[in-house]
């Protein structure tokens, strides 16, 4: 890595005593001699496993369940159903006013999704655990399921998930987040080209190294210690608080170092229910997801579909640009509805374009739920964009740096949603980059500055 | 048939911290008996280093060494809240809320500083290395050691401070969309080269160059971890990555390491990586939220790399060699 200072030298201030200075951290020799503790370094005597029995259907009713010849089951000592949890149907953003309420900890009369949290086991071996959510009967009824957003989206598409009423998020601006900004019709009519594609990506894994999970061990005081690797520890537990109808002074979270999150560890699913079963039986239970719980049950980065129409004029500027977006949230909002808003304003990208429009959908199919991941919102609107921005340099016989250097915002530069740039520093990566690659662009792109002029 | 070469740019920016604002984070700052510095949060560190950064920037605001803060986190019987690690906000949240929890308390210990000597506090100056000292005057001094144990057993002031930091929330106009999503973006820049079997459609991604912005490097050394290992992430996201690969058949996902295809050692790029440092107007020392940013500009490099290389547009992720063939093969018969 190289640290190149003469960039902005003159806003900044250098040659602090701590801060800049590459020291050690100090955790690393606990991490490389195996000595940091994780949560699932808790074991206590007595401890539970939980395993969830789920659906082996995309779309279905649950006619019927019958527990009975999992709970005799040797070292079963609990089994959990939708009736059991105090307050069922619950959404994480909630606490931000973000509602409705549309999931279920344990699904109750439907399932949405193949992979569904049905029922909860509780045992005293993991293995005893597995065996008998085998025994589980669960009576289904396949219904027709949406796979894709568009036929989702469509008249007579089956509807997903009854708490919304349709197969998108309701926002308060309609049907998508909005952005408008100029006269984007007026701009692509004065276009010299104009240029349509469509942009999708497939959901990815977070690949922590540590899976998902939590240990909970009741405090024979009617508390109870999580211990957990979720990436925010309030959260968690205000909404553990909620769906268990429990104050949150009966609730102490423990955290500590996580190995890798990712943004996979923000969904609130294996706490509420492992503090429910502590709770019910009197002893310590661990909920600790499989790799293969995380990798095809946990939520992963959404699918997404995004479609870009822009105006070029033969010198390159860019004078409008329409982005439908399209983030396939699965059968439940968890975070999607969040990282839809957020692609609205990430939109039209680092560019100054003076004719924008923007619609950003979040959409219910019955799809694994996808949720928060590392650039949320953003990644693969980027990987649109800046696809996009080659193909239209190349549509006017441009190099695509030298075009990227033309449409480049810089302070003071009104964006598309009324905020004027401040501290932009695009130019800059991208001369720098022009150095390090060896890809030369004129001088005139060189000498340019994400300075507002005098200022 | 043919081994065919070629390069990709992309540039982004990226906006730290929860989309909209109204994220707060707290912090609390206090000394031990002998100069040591508590810093209590419930914020989680996911591995990334964030007790590391939070003690540099405690030290560097009280004026002691590093290794004279302890970080105590992510308990909520004891941390007061924070929204959470995500959303690029750890550093720039939780680092404000450092800064002037710690700024409270170092004026405590620079007013107990100033009775023990007998000047103003405001004449006085930490070196950095433990001391207080007056200002122009450094040879009148006192060791930060024993202005805490006045502050305790003489004195009876407690050195310390809370610290908050929140950006309030912005709500977006319904039919225009105005709105305040963030108050700094950091910046890439990324240029990729790849090689493309035209046969067999695999790429090889030969080198990556990256050139980040990310407002203030507070550590350098874990600055370079965090946008390497992004680097990496960004390839594995383009060529390789994805859950459901025969989608809407939800069958060969993968379920372990084995089968979920990312890039093994041996097939990543030789990575380069430039920062550049524009501070930020409200970031700890000028600091934004590289964390989510590096793993996105590598992402349509390469596939501006590949179209490079082959002349054929692979517009879904992840650009797989069967996607490449079947566009090849398009190409051929149009």
């Amino acid at each position: 890595m190289e640290l190149r200072k003469d960039y902005f030298a003159d806003v900044r201030k250098d040659g602090l005593n701590e801060i800049g200075q590459p020291r050690p951290r100090l955790d690393s020799p606990g991490h490389v001699t195996g000595k940091t503790a994780y949560f699932a370094d808790r074991n206590f005597p007595g401890m539970l496993h939980l395993k969830m029995v789920r659906s082996p259907h995309h779309h279905a009713r649950i006619r019927s369940i019958d527990t009975s010849e999992a709970e005799k089951h040797p070292g079963v000592v609990r089994v959990l159903t939708a009736k059991d949890v105090p307050h069922n149907i619950y959404t994480i953003l909630i606490l931000i006013q973000v509602g409705p309420e549309d999931e279920t900890v344990l699904a109750d009369g439907k399932v949405r999704w193949k992979g569904e949290a049905v029922v909860a086991v509780l045992a005293e071996t993991e293995r005893a655990a597995q065996e008998a959510a085998a025994k589980v009967k669960v009576d289904y009824e396949v219904l027709p399921a949406v796979f894709d957003m568009e036929e989702a989206l469509k008249p007579g598409a089956p509807l997903v998930n009854e708490y919304h009423g349709q197969n998108y998020y309701l926002y308060d601006s309609g049907e998508c987040r909005k952005v408008r900004f100029g006269d984007v019709e007026a701009g692509f009519a004065q276009a010299d080209h104009i240029l349509e594609q469509s942009y999708q990506s497939s959901p990815i894994e977070h690949a922590p190294t540590e899976t998902t999970g939590c240990v909970v061990a009741p405090e024979g005081n009617d508390r109870f210690t999580c211990y957990t690797n979720t990436q925010a520890m309030f959260f968690t537990l205000d909404n553990a608080s909620i769906i268990l109808q429990m104050p949150g002074s009966k609730l102490h979270f423990v955290g500590g170092t996580v190995g890798g999150g990712f943004g996979g560890k923000v969904d609130v699913i294996v706490e509420p229910i492992a503090i429910l079963g502590a709770k019910l039986t009197g002893r310590p239970v661990s909920f600790v997801y499989s790799r293969e719980e995380e990798m095809q049950i946990s939520s992963p980065r959404a699918a997404e579909k995004v479609v870009i129409k822009d105006g070029v004029m033969k010198d390159g500027r860019i004078v409008a640009r329409k982005v439908t977006g399209y983030t396939d949230a699965g059968a439940y909002s968890r975070h999607s509805p969040y990282g839809a808003q957020k692609g609205a304003a990430h939109y039209p990208g680092p560019y100054t374009i003076p004719n924008v429009w923007i619609d950003t959908y979040c959409v219910y199919t019955n799809r694994t739920p996808s949720s928060a991941m590392r650039g949320f919102g953003v990644t693969i609107g980027d990987f649109a964009l800046e696809v996009q921005m080659d193909k239209l340099a190349r549509l006017i016989g441009m190099d695509p740096l030298e075009f990227r250097f033309i449409n480049a915002y810089r302070d003071g530069d009104m964006k598309a949603h009324r905020q004027p740039t401040e501290g932009a520093a695009l130019i800059e990566c991208m001369q720098e980059a022009s150095r390090a690659a060896n890809w030369p662009v004129a001088e005139k792109y060189m000498a340019m500055s994400s300075y507002r002029k005098g200022a | 048939m043919a081994i065919r070469r070629g390069r990709g740019v992309a540039a982004i920016n990226y906006p730290t911290g929860m989309n909209l604002g109204g994220d707060p984070t707290q912090a609390l700052v206090h000394s031990t008996p002998t100069g040591n510095f508590m810093v209590t949060l419930s914020s989680v560190d996911l591995g990334q280093g964030m007790k590391q950064i939070m003690a540099q920037i405690c030290a560097e605001t009280i004026g002691v060494p590093t290794d004279r803060v302890v970080v105590d986190t992510a308990d909520t019987d004891t941390g007061p809240h924070c929204m959470g690690t995500f959303a690029s906000r750890g550093t720039h949240r939780a680092g404000n809320a450092v800064i002037q929890a710690a700024k409270e308390a170092r004026q405590v210990m620079l007013e107990v500083a100033a009775e023990e000597l007998e000047v103003n506090a405001s004449d006085l100056e930490t070196d950095g290395q433990g001391n207080i000292q007056v200002k122009g005057a450094p040879q009148k001094s006192i060791s930060i050691f024993d202005v805490a144990l006045s502050a305790h057993f003489k004195r009876g002031r407690s050195i310390s401070g809370r610290g908050m930091f929140l950006i309030p929330r912005s709500y977006p106009e319904k039919e225009t969309g105005a709105m305040k999503p963030s108050t700094c973006y950091a910046h890439a820049c990324t240029v990729a080269e790849v090689e493309v079997d035209d046969e067999t459609g695999e790429v090889t991604v030969l080198t990556v160059k990256n050139v980040f912005e990310i407002g203030r490097a507070l550590n350098p050394k874990m600055v370079e971890q965090q946008l390497v290992g992004g680097s990496w992430m960004g390839i594995s996201h383009a060529l390789y990555e994805t859950t459901e690969p025969y989608y809407p058949n939800r069958d060969h996902g993968g379920t372990d390491f084995n089968q979920y295809l990312m890039p093994g050692p041996g097939d990543l790029a030789q990575t380069e990586i430039v920062v550049l440092e524009r501070p930020s107007a409200d970031g700890p020392f000028g600091a934004k939220g590289p964390g989510e940013m590096c793993a996105n500009p590598q992402i349509p490099a390469v596939a501006n790399a590949v179209f490079d290389a082959v002349g054929v547009r692979i517009d879904t992720l992840p650009i797989t060699p069967e996607r490449i063939l079947r566009a090849l093969k398009a190409r051929a018969a149009s």
